[in-house]
Order: structure tokens, then C-alpha cells, then sequence
């Protein structure tokens, strides 16, 4: 990068509305507002006051406390999930297109094939379903259905590169595919890999409300903004804002990764940059 | 020429108004659906919310109030010394095939429940007879091995209706029985449908048709009953929206009694929960109030034993297990158990999933930290009833009189006490209603002393109906929708 680059707008907003969450999320480590494991049925579906910013749900637990633990639960199943995805996808994206065209790059590629025709939804219920509904499971499950996105992803564009002359100097020196991949081939294919990590982080926040919702993600009583959701839903006319609350947070996440994503896309991505230009 | 057409349009106008008039079809919700139609071979409370009463009776019936009712036998006399009971059936009752109900119905029935071989989920029922004889189509007589003043009760359940002897193998799937409806089909998944039974020997159903509508889950059930799509749910699964129903004048909110005593099913031989000590600071653990306050939003009764508050052999025990955190922590120390780490299974019900939720809280207060595994109810069946690989579970006991489940210590709860099973001994020779009462004293004491269980609340019936229909039992002293009363007030 010889310029200097302009944010985009859009990456702003987004990195803003997810920070917020991250925040949080962080916050609820060291410190909430009312402890989240402590049940005060007396005070339950309490409105907003002083006291409880959101109110309380039906356990008499408070909202806003329960939504910040609730941001990180998502985050964190997230962040593991994609974790697993890169973890494994990129090396085998990596490892196929050093040996394009092999029996090795078929069986990679067609394998992830395999994984993608599945729907991915019904292979994580099932995931939940045999080995019981926990968060590590509902992260197991998300991870795996990442591989493919980021072995496909890193395997296109590591082919394209490896035909520049930058791979040919390194191959004429002497080094082998494994460390011209990790050497000269990964740097340059890091800003498409954190474009499709965004992507598959705020999906990832889906999944596991997703999940939860029907009950096969964190269990009780760790809080979950599906669960919440799901828990809310026959209170939805006595009490609404247990319902919308948790919602509104799901979708501002999953719209602040996606503003982010689009974002970096824009500010990374060296093909649209040019196209800007 | 003319009259036939002034007729013709007298009929129609006059069956125009009469349609007008008063509605007599019925769409019930119900939460689960039963397995199979025949209530002599299956345990689950759907078979009987539907059969019971309205396909199917036995020789005498549990009322609304829950008093024995003579049913198909319009008497019985007893022997001096208690043994022989001599029923004398109805004439002219036919089952919905066409084919008499005969003496010799009743003694296939009986036979047939406590054949060696038999499904019928409530052996114990038949257990003390020794055998049955039908001396003509109307008179059947029972000999029992000892004096059991409680036999009508027994002979009243959904598991001892009587069965055609022609048609009881397809019951399962096309029930055909003696009562106030007759089957008419069964849309697996959706619903089951029955109409008035033209032939009926009583009095005849005010309603020509219901249909039984299974409806899992709360908010679907909650949107079916707001819409009109059924006219009333008798067991609703959403206590918290009552309070929106009762504010609704479409509606009308029926809470009564049932007999579900909804308890922390224990296992009591597992590791450190066969030690009394742990059992006993689980007890004093457990604020009821606020399980019945949080789960049920108010609906509900606590108990302090496992037996039905409204039966007059009850007896208060609350006091053993009074709220007592203080006492618990105590009670784990003496007993080594601190910070210990229990597993609580919790089927679908609402009591079960949020009772679960605020008695893990209750547990963490004084040190016992809980897993919680929320499963349906198959694998619930599968691993905790029969498999007892649990520690702890939440499930509501609704079958009437159901305390001599104790005295078998092959059931879930492992509770093996001879003494106990000695006491249910001498209820079942007992036919003195003191001499019973003072023994079912005793048992409620014995199981409260023991910690088997904890004994959260009497469940609540708590149902939401049209507020034009009548008639619906508001109390459940057994699995039923008795239907035979019901009506639409115009």
C-alpha cells in the first residue's frame, strides 16, 4: 500500500455498531450490572428503571446484564467457529494449490464439495442431537461447515499467484511448497482471508442463535441471545421488549460484521481498489 | 306440488336457524400426541385426555369431583368378607360395532390386562384379583385374593376400561368402545376426530362431533387459541399467558386441581444422593414459592410430600422441608459433600425446563452447582425412566393416588425401603376409609422423612376455553377430556 488509503464510511459504521457489542461482551468479563446466575423471581418482568436499564425477564433477571453475557456467548462460539474454519481450511486451501491439478487437490477440493452440498443447518442439529446440545458441540458444528469456505477461498487465490514471478524467484532459490506457501503465498492472500473471516463471523453469530433458538446451543443457564429470543416468545404481547431486545441485538451484529466485511472488502481488496481508481 | 315446496323450504329454513342457533362441534387442543388409542396399552396421559369417558368406560368411572361412579355396572355388592365383588352391567349396551357389551366383555378385559403377558401400563391394578367369572351376560363376578375396599377406584382408571373382545387388537389404531362417541379417523401428527354416538345406553353427548387437536408448542398453541382455531385448550402450556386470556371476554381461564405432583425426581442411588444428609440439603435448598411463582406465574400448590393436597388423607408435611439454605450448607458440610456436582435432566414441560433453571440457581446458593440437559421426551424415557442414568429430574407424577410407585424399588427413583413396601401391604387389605387414611398418613410421612423426592407443587389444571362452552371438568382427578357434558351456551 503506497497511498494513503480512504476508511470507507460504511467500515466505520460497521466496526462501530460491532464494537459496541465487542465491548460488551468484553465489559461482562470484569463487570454487569446485576449478576446474570442469581434469580430474583419477585422482581421479575419488572419494566425499565434505574435500577435494571432494560428491565428484567421472567426469572426476574436482569435484561441489559443477560444481553451482555449474551454478546459473549456469540462472540465467542464465533470466534471459535471461524477459528476452526481457518485453522483447517486455509492449510488444506494452501496445500491444493501447491499441488494444483493432483490426485491430492481433487480429493481437497471434492471432499469440501461433499461438505458444502450438506445444508448446513440440519448437520449441526444433527451434530447437537448425538452428541447433546452444549455451546463446544454448537461451535464444532459451525467450525466445520467453515473449513470449506476458507479451503476454497485460500486454494483461489493462492492458484493465481502462484504463476507471478515473485513464486518463480522463490522457486528458482530453492524453497519448497510448503514454505513458499507460508512465506510469500499466505501474506498475500491475508487481506481476502479477512475479508471471508468477517463474513463467516457474522454467520457464525446467526448459527449460533440459530441453534440456540431451537434449543441445541449454550445450554441454561448460560445466557444466548436465541435462547432469550425463544424464551420470550409466548410473553411477546405481556412483556415485548424480552423479545425485541435480543433480536434487535442479533441483527445489529450480523449488520455491523456485514457493514465490516463490505468495508474491508473496499479497503483490501487490491482488484476493487484498482477498479476504483 | 305446492305443499312439498313450502315444506322443503320450512325444512331448510328451520335447519338454517338451528345451525344458527347452537354450535355443537368442539376442536380441543392438547400438547402431546398419544402414542396409540388403547388406553390398556400404554402409559401416556394423551391416550386417556382423549379415550377416557368418551370412547371408552369401565365398570365405574372417575367423576369430575373425582368420586367412583358407577359406569357400565349400574351396581355392585360386596361379599361379608370383603373379597368377592358381584357387578351387575347395564342391559342394552352395545359397543360402536353393533355387538352387545356382554359379562363375558368384562371378564376378557380384565383377563386380558392382567395376562402374564400383558402392555397394560397399570398391572398393579389388577393385581390382587384372582380370577373373574361371568355367570350370565349381565353379572360378573370378581374374586380377589384379599379385602380390597379400593377395588371401584382401580376398576375406574383408563387402563381397566372394557374392551370389545372382537376389536380390542385394533384398538391402538380404531378404538371401538361403549361410550358417549364413537371414532371416526385419526390424522397422525394433527388430530384425532370423534362423533356422537347415536346408540348410546346414557345420556346422550349434547355435542355431534370434537376433534382433538395436538399442538406441541406453547406459542403455536397460544396463536390456535387466540384465533379460534380450537375452542379450548383444557391443559394449557403457557401459564404466562393467562393473564392476557382473562382479560379477554372471548375467553374464559378454568384453574383447578390436578393430580400431578410435580417433584425433583432424585436418584437415589446415585453416588452421593444415597446419602439422606444430601437429599435432605436439597430439600431445604428449594424455595417453592418461588418455583411456582417463576414457572407456573402463581398456578400451583406446594406440596411437602408426594399426595394430592385436595384428597382428604392428606397431610401437611411442608414443615419437614421448610426453606432452609442455612441448614442445607450445614448438611452438605456434615455430609463431605461440598461443592458438589449433580446432573439435572429436564423434559419440555414449561414446569420442567423453567423450574429447572430457578432450582439450579437455588442449588448454586448453598453449593450444589447443576448440569443442566434439557430432552424430549423419548430420550427422557429412554435414559432417565428407564434407563436411571440421572441424578435429578423435574416431572409432574399425574396419575391419581400414585404413592405406591415408593414401594417399587425397580422404578426411577430407586427408593428401596421394605417398610414402605410393608405399609402399601397393609393399605391394600385395609378397607376401613380410617384405618386407610391413617396408613396413607403414614406413607406420606415415610417418603417425606426419607427426602426420596423433592416435593415441589401440586401442578395446576390450568385451561383456557370459549367462554360460551360449559361443562369441561375444571378439576382433573384423572387423564380426561370427558366430553359427555359439554355444551355451547347460546
Amino acid at each position: 500500500m503506497t497511498s494513503r488509503q480512504k476508511i470507507p464510511l460504511q467500515f466505520l459504521l460497521g466496526a462501530m455498531l460491532f464494537g459496541a457489542f465487542a465491548l460488551a461482551a468484553l465489559l461482562s468479563f470484569v463487570w454487569v450490572p446485576h449478576d446474570v446466575a442469581t434469580l430474583d423471581i419477585a422482581a421479575r418482568l419488572a419494566p425499565p428503571t434505574s435500577a435494571h436499564l432494560l428491565g428484567t425477564d421472567h426469572f426476574g433477571r436482569d435484561l441489559l446484564s443477560m444481553l451482555m453475557v449474551g454478546a459473549r456467548t456469540s462472540i465467542a462460539v464465533a470466534v471459535l467457529a471461524v477459528g476452526i474454519g481457518v485453522l483447517a481450511g486455509v492449510p488444506l486451501g494452501l496445500w491444493a494449490a501447491a499441488r494444483r491439478g493432483s490426485l491430492i487437490d481433487e480429493i481437497i477440493m471434492r471432499g469440501n464439495d461433499l461438505v458444502f452440498a450438506f445444508p448446513s443447518l440440519v448437520i449441526a442439529i444433527l451434530i447437537t442431537a448425538v452428541f447433546g446440545p452444549s455451546a463446544v458441540n454448537a461451535i464444532i458444528a459451525i467450525g466445520i461447515f467453515n473449513i470449506p469456505v476458507f479451503a476454497r477461498v485460500s486454494r483461489g487465490a493462492a492458484l493465481s499467484l502462484w504463476t507471478r514471478e515473485f513464486i518463480l524467484a522463490a522457486r528458482v532459490a530453492g524453497k519448497r511448497a510448503v514454505r513458499i506457501s507460508a512465506e510469500h503465498i499466505l501474506p498475500n492472500i491475508a487481506n481476502v482471508l479477512i475479508v471471508q473471516g468477517t463474513i463467516q463471523f457474522s454467520l457464525g453469530i446467526l448459527a449460533e442463535a440459530g441453534l440456540s433458538y431451537v434449543g441445541l446451543g449454550a445450554q441454561p443457564p448460560t445466557p444466548s441471545w436465541g435462547r432469550m429470543l425463544a424464551e420470550a416468545q409466548t410473553m411477546i404481547y405481556t412483556a415485548p421488549r424480552l423479545a425485541i431486545l435480543p433480536g434487535l441485538a442479533i441483527v445489529l451484529a450480523v449488520l455491523g460484521l456485514n457493514m465490516m466485511g463490505d468495508g474491508l472488502r473496499d479497503l483490501l481488496d487490491p482488484r476493487l481498489r484498482r477498479a476504483r481508481k | 306440488m305446492f305443499n312439498r315446496l313450502m315444506n322443503a323450504l320450512a325444512a331448510l329454513v328451520l335447519g338454517a336457524t338451528a345451525a344458527l342457533a347452537a354450535k355443537d362441534t368442539i376442536s380441543l387442543g392438547m400438547v402431546l400426541e398419544p402414542p396409540n388409542l388403547d388406553p390398556t396399552a400404554g402409559a401416556a396421559a394423551a391416550i386417556d385426555e382423549v379415550v377416557y369417558a368418551n370412547i371408552f368406560e369401565g365398570l365405574t368411572r372417575f367423576g369430575p369431583d373425582g368420586s367412583i361412579r358407577p359406569a357400565l355396572a349400574e351396581s355392585w355388592e360386596i361379599s361379608g368378607d370383603g373379597k368377592v365383588y358381584t357387578f351387575t352391567l347395564h342391559g342394552g349396551v352395545t359397543f360402536h360395532d353393533g355387538t352387545p357389551m356382554e359379562a363375558a366383555d368384562v371378564k376378557f378385559s380384565l383377563d386380558r390386562a392382567r395376562a402374564e403377558n400383558s402392555t397394560n401400563a397399570q398391572k398393579a391394578l389388577f393385581a390382587g384379583i384372582e380370577n373373574v367369572e361371568a355367570p350370565d351376560p349381565r353379572t360378573v363376578r370378581i374374586t380377589l385374593k384379599n379385602p380390597d375396599g379400593s377395588f371401584p377406584f382401580k376398576m375406574a382408571w383408563g387402563d381397566a376400561v372394557i374392551l370389545s373382545r372382537k376389536t380390542a387388537d385394533q384398538a391402538a389404531t380404531h378404538p371401538i368402545g361403549t361410550g358417549p362417541f364413537r371414532f371416526v379417523q385419526w390424522v397422525k401428527g394433527d388430530r384425532v376426530e370423534i362423533e356422537r354416538n347415536p346408540d348410546y345406553w346414557g345420556t346422550p353427548a349434547r355435542l355431534s362431533r370434537a376433534t382433538f387437536r395436538f399442538i406441541s408448542d406453547p406459542n403455536a398453541a397460544f396463536a390456535a387459541v387466540m384465533a379460534g382455531d380450537v375452542d379450548a385448550f383444557p391443559n394449557f402450556p403457557a401459564p404466562e399467558t393467562l393473564e392476557q386470556f382473562k382479560a379477554d371476554p372471548r375467553f374464559r381461564v378454568i384453574v383447578g386441581s390436578t393430580e400431578g405432583e410435580t417433584i425433583l425426581s432424585t436418584n437415589n442411588k446415585a453416588g452421593p444422593l444415597a446419602d439422606i444428609r444430601v437429599r435432605r440439603a436439597i430439600a431445604h435448598a428449594i424455595n417453592r414459592q418461588e418455583i411456582i411463582d417463576g414457572a407456573m406465574f402463581g398456578y400451583g400448590t406446594p406440596i411437602g410430600t408426594h399426595f394430592a393436597p385436595h384428597n382428604p388423607a392428606h397431610v401437611d408435611l411442608r414443615a419437614l422441608s421448610q426453606y432452609d439454605p442455612d441448614l442445607s450448607r450445614s448438611l452438605l458440610k456434615e455430609a463431605g459433600q461440598e461443592g458438589l456436582k449433580l446432573r439435572l435432566m429436564l423434559p419440555p414441560p414449561t414446569y420442567a425446563r423453567r423450574g429447572g433453571e430457578i432450582i439450579a440457581a437455588q442449588l448454586r446458593a448453598v453449593g450444589i452447582e447443576t448440569e443442566i440437559t434439557n430432552l424430549e421426551w423419548a430420550q427422557w424415557l429412554e435414559q432417565v425412566f428407564k434407563g436411571k442414568d440421572y441424578d435429578l429430574t423435574i416431572v409432574s407424577h399425574t396419575e391419581p393416588m400414585d404413592i405406591g410407585i415408593y414401594a417399587r424399588p425397580e422404578y426411577y427413583f430407586q427408593y428401596d425401603n421394605p417398610a414402605f413396601r410393608n405399609l402399601m401391604e397393609q393399605l391394600d387389605l385395609a378397607t376401613d376409609p380410617a384405618k386407610r387414611a391413617a396408613i396413607l398418613g403414614a406413607a406420606q410421612a415415610m417418603i417425606a422423612r426419607d427426602y426420596v423426592n423433592g416435593y415441589l407443587f401440586q401442578l395446576a389444571k390450568t385451561g383456557v376455553a370459549n367462554a360460551q362452552i360449559r361443562g369441561l371438568w375444571e378439576n382433573a382427578p384423572t387423564q380426561a377430556n370427558d366430553l359427555t357434558a359439554v355444551y355451547w351456551e347460546e
